[in-house]
């Protein structure tokens, strides 16, 4: 393995943050303070993260394992919860759906046997899928509220046509669950064409054979699908009748 | 005549803000009644509760012998229907809308009801391959119409729905709405600020500044 980051030249590295802020400060984006938390934020953050993984790994205790899995869930579902601005009940729903979008696909991957129930493999591909599960429900959260807003009336003459809820909104939560989708299917159309991901660069940084890595890339993208469609479907199926009162209105 | 809906002491209020105040209203079975007033008087806000699209802050709404909140709002709103000034049709095309009450009836179309409900407004089968974009505003008013009434309600409440429509568009309507009343006694309550329809009206009542008053 050639693996060599060493604190120099991290540091040294740190000096492509100074573009970023030259850049906010030359076009006055305000963004400064932004970069400055963010990567603070980031260097403290994965520093926890790496001696609290370290100390997991040697442990390997399943309880502490499925701690670690459930402080992933729920972080992510917190921050799905903050694109749903407005929807009532958006954490529960975003930890339900993030929850079995998680849990299915987690079980899959383990009982077809493509990793094992060990934390070193189980933890990094549950911040995987819970994350991209994360993005989907943002978006579908977000979609939820633009097309309810926008589509107002047409929603108002489904109803006073007596088109039960899941009738007058039946358009609008496809379009959030495909909204939710569409960043997982267009890179999986593009992967390997534009980018190599982390999963696939990450094992060929490590000296994996590349053959082998996009084994591991394929059983990505598969798992990333069957996450994002189950926690858009999920969030969204659960979310859309939150736009409505209890006399089936719309608010 | 029995009274199908009775409003008592019926207000409506956003925050402070009175929009209806203690309206008291009778509306008889089969009847065809003109609503107007001034803009901003309160007549969509009365309609909207009457069609369960918003509620009363307060009073009792009885329909069919029984309180508004005893009814699911989806089963009611198919009793009492309510149509748009200014609809939006759904879908891409003409039959797309019509389909529309069926499927959510969970119930195959009626091809031959659509079709003669289509030419009770003036338009033909053909109509319903065409797309919504191409439908002139008559003909788009007239399809949203159709929608309210493939399955009959009781009630038909109707929000200007002849505004901006040509004179040969409103006859038409007229026409219909009184073939909807006279032969399939549904109850129509049409908001309007047309002189032509005011001046025909049978009886009329009149909304001002969050009151009703039955003027005719």
């Amino acid at each position: 393995m050639n693996l060599a980051v060493n604190n120099t030249s991290l540091f040294l590295a740190a000096m492509l943050v100074l573009v970023a802020l030259g850049i906010s400060l030359w076009q006055k984006l305000g963004l400064d303070k932004d970069i400055v938390v963010g990567v603070l934020r980031a260097i403290v953050q994965l520093v926890i993260v790496g001696y609290v993984l370290k100390y997991i790994f040697r442990i390997d205790n399943v309880w502490l394992t499925l701690a670690m899995i459930g402080f992933i869930i729920f972080n992510a579902a917190w921050n799905a919860k903050k694109r749903g601005a407005g929807i009532p009940h958006a954490l529960p729903i975003s930890l339900l759906a993030i929850l079995i979008s998680t849990g299915v696909t987690l079980g899959v991957l383990i009982l077809a046997g493509a990793i094992k129930l060990i934390p070193s493999q189980v933890i990094p591909i549950s911040g995987m899928i819970a994350s991209n599960s994360m993005v989907a429900i943002g978006l579908a959260y977000r979609s939820l509220n633009t097309q309810f807003r926008d589509q107002r009336q047409a929603v108002l003459e489904r109803l006073a046509l007596g088109a039960n809820l899941l009738d007058a909104s039946i358009t609008i939560v496809r379009e959030a669950i495909r909204t939710g989708m569409a960043p997982t299917i267009d890179s999986a159309k593009t992967v390997g064409l534009v980018s190599l991901p982390g999963m696939m660069s990450g094992l060929i940084f490590a000296g994996v054979d590349p053959v082998r890595a996009i084994k591991y890339q394929i059983m990505v993208t598969f798992m990333l699908l069957s996450a994002t469609s189950l926690g858009a479907i999920i969030a969204c199926y659960l979310a859309y009748r939150n736009f409505y009162n209890e006399r089936k209105q719309l608010k | 005549m029995s009274a199908l809906m009775t409003l008592t002491k019926v207000n409506y209020q956003v925050g402070s803000h009175h929009i209806l105040h203690d309206i008291d209203w009778e509306i008889q079975a089969g009847a065809h009644i003109t609503m107007t007033g001034p803009s901003g008087s309160g007549k969509s806000t009365l309609v909207r509760i009457i069609a369960a699209m918003i509620s009363k802050t307060s009073g009792e709404l009885i329909f069919d012998g029984q309180p508004i909140e005893t009814y699911d709002p989806i089963m009611y709103r198919r009793q009492v229907s309510y149509c748009f000034q200014q609809p939006t049709l759904f879908g891409e095309t003409v039959a797309d809308n019509l389909a529309f009450p069926y499927q959510i009836r969970k119930q195959p179309v009626d091809t031959a009801h659509v079709q003669e409900a289509l030419e009770n407004v003036g338009l033909t089968a053909a109509t319903l391959t065409q797309r919504i974009g191409d439908l002139s505003g008559g003909e788009r008013q007239r399809v949203a119409l159709i929608r309210n009434i493939l399955f009959l309600p009781k009630i038909l409440l109707l929000d200007e729905v002849t505004a901006g429509l040509d004179e040969a568009n409103k006859t038409i309507v007229h026409q219909w709405l009184k073939h909807m009343n006279r032969d399939h006694h549904v109850t129509t309550i049409m908001i309007t600020h047309d002189a032509g329809e005011l001046a025909a009206a049978q009886r009329m009542v009149t909304v001002s500044a969050g009151r009703l008053e039955e003027t005719r």
